[in-house]
């Protein structure tokens, strides 16, 4: 064990030096560097939002139920099926049915099925049926018809969180999709996590309505910016998506903020008729089911351009402004968990993180010293050794330093020493029955191999359930405490080893203490 | 040096202490039960800095007035340093964040500066207590595992009563000090299954080494000079972890002292555990050379 060929000397230190060269990458302050690469701070130390948001597709799925009521009416009128008690409930439909054979034939067709469309990718149809007793049926979404309407939902939705974050501006916004209904938005370096929050929480669904008494589609009593009960019809003019662009501006006769916005063709010309046909009328502005503002119509607009007004702050109408720029999200969001830490606790943190890695690595290393002496200078070099490729092999990977993370190091510091400890301890008992030093090294790291190994492999597999597992900061521990067993490994036992043999090699003669 | 310290001799002494202290903790576990934090029980945490004069009874009133349900207020660290927990209500309230801090800005008269806000809903702390749960489970599943490829069932069997003795008997004092359960405990408890498995099979190593080298002694001696001779290592080994986890402990700062304290506890418990439970249980099971010799012959056809 202590003899080493020139090539694995060569492979050791070249190994050594080619992992740890690249921890010196994270002292360059600026990226001026060929290679890139940094570790990259967690949230919880530089400071920033973890959000987690939840599609909430309650509301879509009843108004997509509600919109097969009209389809499929038609097509049992069609094929001549009589049906009584149609009930529209939350998310199902009900009703009586005499030839059910018949409907089953029509309802499971394949072939231009555009009421019950077959999913080739899931095998599946959109909907389902169940037979309750006489002649009942109730129809509702399948699961994979669910399936398909949550994920174009939230992929809809990713899209236009996105569009709203890159619009406020933040540096590097992580956005991700996280099983079948939610959003992960990490967000470093945030000062102001209730102004996203706030967007974020907005389904900013815009209407235009009129207000009329009646209304052949129904009306809606809905409060007015100003206090009053209006009625506005259920009619939709013209809603959000006709809009191409929405800017914050400054009104001038009043010195007031508004948003003025821009509509695509369709939209001017929906809007140029409404308001050609309405004039004296007064409009509602409607968002996410509250009334804006209900201004008159004084004259035709025609143009594709209007202003909402409503007593705004400016802040106010640059976010309304930013809103409907990005498009309504098709439900709402809700924010399920949300972890969000300031940057000065952040910069705290590194600095206890740090002030404690240093003292214990110094305490370490004067126990280990005064322990074992010249070997205990060995397995010093050996842990300096392993705590650079540890941080090598982190920049490597660009992998995320969380403050459990520093305290993956550190304890690294403790148990890194442990592959040394067996191994001297071993040599030690050697020594006593061995006459030949060098036999009693060899014998020793021999001997010890199995059981570092073990010991080791056990941690190992901590680590890779915790990374499995943990989520966040607690996943950094579980990086730094599992790269710290492999470089541990391989500074004892290739670094140190080597250390070893060049002393006792080089002491034939002399007695050797360890 | 040579030690000769007779530990088979304190077995019995050791085993009826840890059963005793095991079902206690079991006990506490089941009826005072454990005190979750945020992450498994949903809720809101805040840690705000704020003027020095101001106490925690004052910031407890000034929030009472927003009918919050549950909240609880601790110093945290440095003066003007506080933790509140809010105890999840209702649905999350979006705007509870900014209505909070204009609340407590305005009643306490002073700057309120929120380092921290932790939001968990309740779907979603259920999901990370699940996690956990399975997360522990398989850990020691797996060491199960790796022992049983790697030795005999009953040396299996013995770490894994170990790692359940070690984990029960943390928590159990987790209980008892009512201190918090959060994810980095999890992390921490999973890091002493870790170690603890390590300091086991150290002295396993060393008890399958010394069957096989001394045929004619019995298990208890074995024993006993297995771990005599691993001793020192166990010894130097601990001290060495403790030293990394106390510098943590006392200068890694408050959100760290949680972790470092379980692992600290963990580490105690887990070298004790692998020379005073893991190793009497060979004993139990009547483990001999002859053990591993059938083994040896089944493997090889």
């Amino acid at each position: 064990m202590l003899n080493f060929t020139k090539i694995n000397i060569l492979l050791i230190y070249l190994t050594f030096f080619s992992i740890s060269i690249f921890s010196t990458l994270n002292l360059q302050s600026k990226d001026n560097l060929i290679i890139d690469k940094k570790v990259n701070l967690g949230l919880d130390l530089q400071g920033g939002s973890y959000l987690l948001l939840e599609i909430n597709s309650d509301s879509l799925i009843e108004e997509k139920i509600q919109s097969k009521v009209i389809p499929l009416k038609k097509l049992l009128k069609d094929n001549n099926l009589d049906y009584f008690d149609f009930k529209i409930n939350k998310d199902t439909l009900s009703l009586k049915i005499n030839d059910i054979e018949k409907f089953k034939l029509i309802f499971l067709s394949k072939k231009d099925n555009t009421v019950n469309p077959y999913i080739d990718n899931y095998r599946s149809f959109e909907l389902d049926y169940k037979e309750l007793s006489d002649n009942n049926i109730e129809i509702k979404f399948s699961k994979f018809g669910l399936l398909t309407i949550n994920n174009s939902a939230l992929k809809q939705s990713i899209e236009i969180v996105r569009r709203r974050i890159d619009d406020v501006g933040t540096k590097e916004p992580t956005i991700l999709q996280r099983g079948e209904k939610r959003i992960l938005v990490e967000l470093p370096g945030l000062k102001d996590p209730d102004r996203i929050k706030k967007l974020l929480g907005k389904t900013a669904q815009l209407n235009f309505r009129l207000v009329s008494d009646n209304s052949e589609f129904g009306v809606d009593d809905l409060i007015s910016e100003n206090g009053e009960i209006l009625k506005v019809s259920k009619r939709i003019v013209m809603s959000g998506e006709n809009l191409i662009d929405a800017q914050p501006s400054i009104q001038n006769q009043k010195n007031e903020p508004t948003v003025s916005f821009t509509l695509d063709r369709l939209g001017a010309q929906k809007f140029g008729r409404t308001t050609t046909d309405n004039v004296g009328k007064r409009l509602a502005i409607v968002l996410d089911g509250k009334i804006i503002s209900a201004p008159n119509i004084n004259e035709a607009i025609t143009s594709g351009n209007g202003m909402i007004s409503g007593n705004f702050t400016f802040q106010e109408a640059t976010d309304l402004a930013l809103l409907l720029r990005s498009g309504a999200l098709p439900t709402p969001l809700n924010i399920v968990e949300e972890r969000t830490v300031g940057p000065d606790l952040g910069e705290d943190s590194i600095k206890s993180g740090i002030i404690s890695l240093i003292t214990g690595f110094l305490l370490v290393i004067l126990f280990m010293f005064y322990k074992y002496k010249v070997f205990g200078l060995i397995a010093n070099t050996a842990l300096i050794a392993n705590l650079l490729m540890l941080v090598g092999i982190l920049t490597i990977l660009e992998a995320t330093l969380t403050l459990p993370g520093i305290a993956g190091i550190i304890l690294t510091v403790g148990m890194a020493v442990d592959a040394n400890v067996l191994i001297f301890e071993r040599i030690r008992e050697e020594l006593k029955t061995e006459k030949s030093i060098i036999h009693a090294f060899d014998s020793g790291y021999t001997k010890a191999k199995i059981t570092v190994l073990d010991a080791n492999i056990t941690t190992l597999i901590a680590a890779v359930i915790l990374f499995a597992f943990g989520s966040g900061p607690v996943k950094g521990f579980a990086i730094t405490l599992g790269i710290g067993i492999i470089t541990t490994l391989f500074s004892a036992y290739f670094l140190a080893r080597h250390l070893t043999s060049i002393i006792v090699l080089n002491n034939k003669k002399k007695e050797i203490r360890i | 040096m040579i030690r000769n310290i007779n530990f088979v001799s304190s077995f019995k002494k050791a085993n009826i202490v840890s059963i005793l202290i095991f079902i206690l903790s079991i006990l506490f576990i089941i009826f005072k039960g454990l005190n979750y934090g945020i992450d498994f029980k949903g809720g809101t945490l805040i840690e705000l800095r704020t003027e020095s004069s101001v106490n925690a009874a004052s910031i407890r009133d000034s929030i009472k007035t927003m009918d919050l349900g549950d909240i609880n207020v601790k110093k945290f660290g440095k003066e003007g340093d506080f933790l509140i927990k809010v105890e999840q209500k209702k649905t999350n309230k979006s705007d509870l964040i900014p209505e909070l801090k204009k609340t407590l800005t305005d009643n306490l008269s002073a700057n309120v500066d929120f380092r921290r806000v932790e939001n968990v809903g309740p779907k979603v702390s259920s999901e990370l207590l699940e996690s956990s749960v399975i997360a522990i489970t398989l850990a020691l599943a797996a060491m199960l595992f790796y022992i049983w490829v790697r030795f005999e069932w009953q040396f299996s069997v013995g770490s894994i009563i170990a790692l359940f003795h070690d984990v029960v008997i943390t928590l159990g004092i987790f209980s008892i000090l009512s201190l918090e359960i959060n994810l980095s405990i999890i992390a921490a408890v999973l890091t002493i299954v870790g170690y603890s498995m390590n300091d086991t099979v150290v002295i396993y190593d060393r008890i399958r080494e010394n069957l096989l080298k001394y045929t004619k002694i019995s298990i208890s001696d074995v024993s006993n000079l297995s771990i005599n001779e691993t001793l020192a290592r166990t010894i130097i080994t601990s001290i060495t972890t403790l030293l990394a986890l106390v510098s943590i402990y006392i200068l890694g700062g408050e959100i760290l002292r949680g972790f470092s304290f379980a692992m600290i506890l963990g580490v105690i418990i887990g070298t004790y555990s692998s020379i005073f439970v893991a190793s009497p249980i060979l004993k139990y099971f009547k483990v001999s050379s002859k053990t591993l010799e059938k083994e040896e012959e089944n493997i090889v056809p």
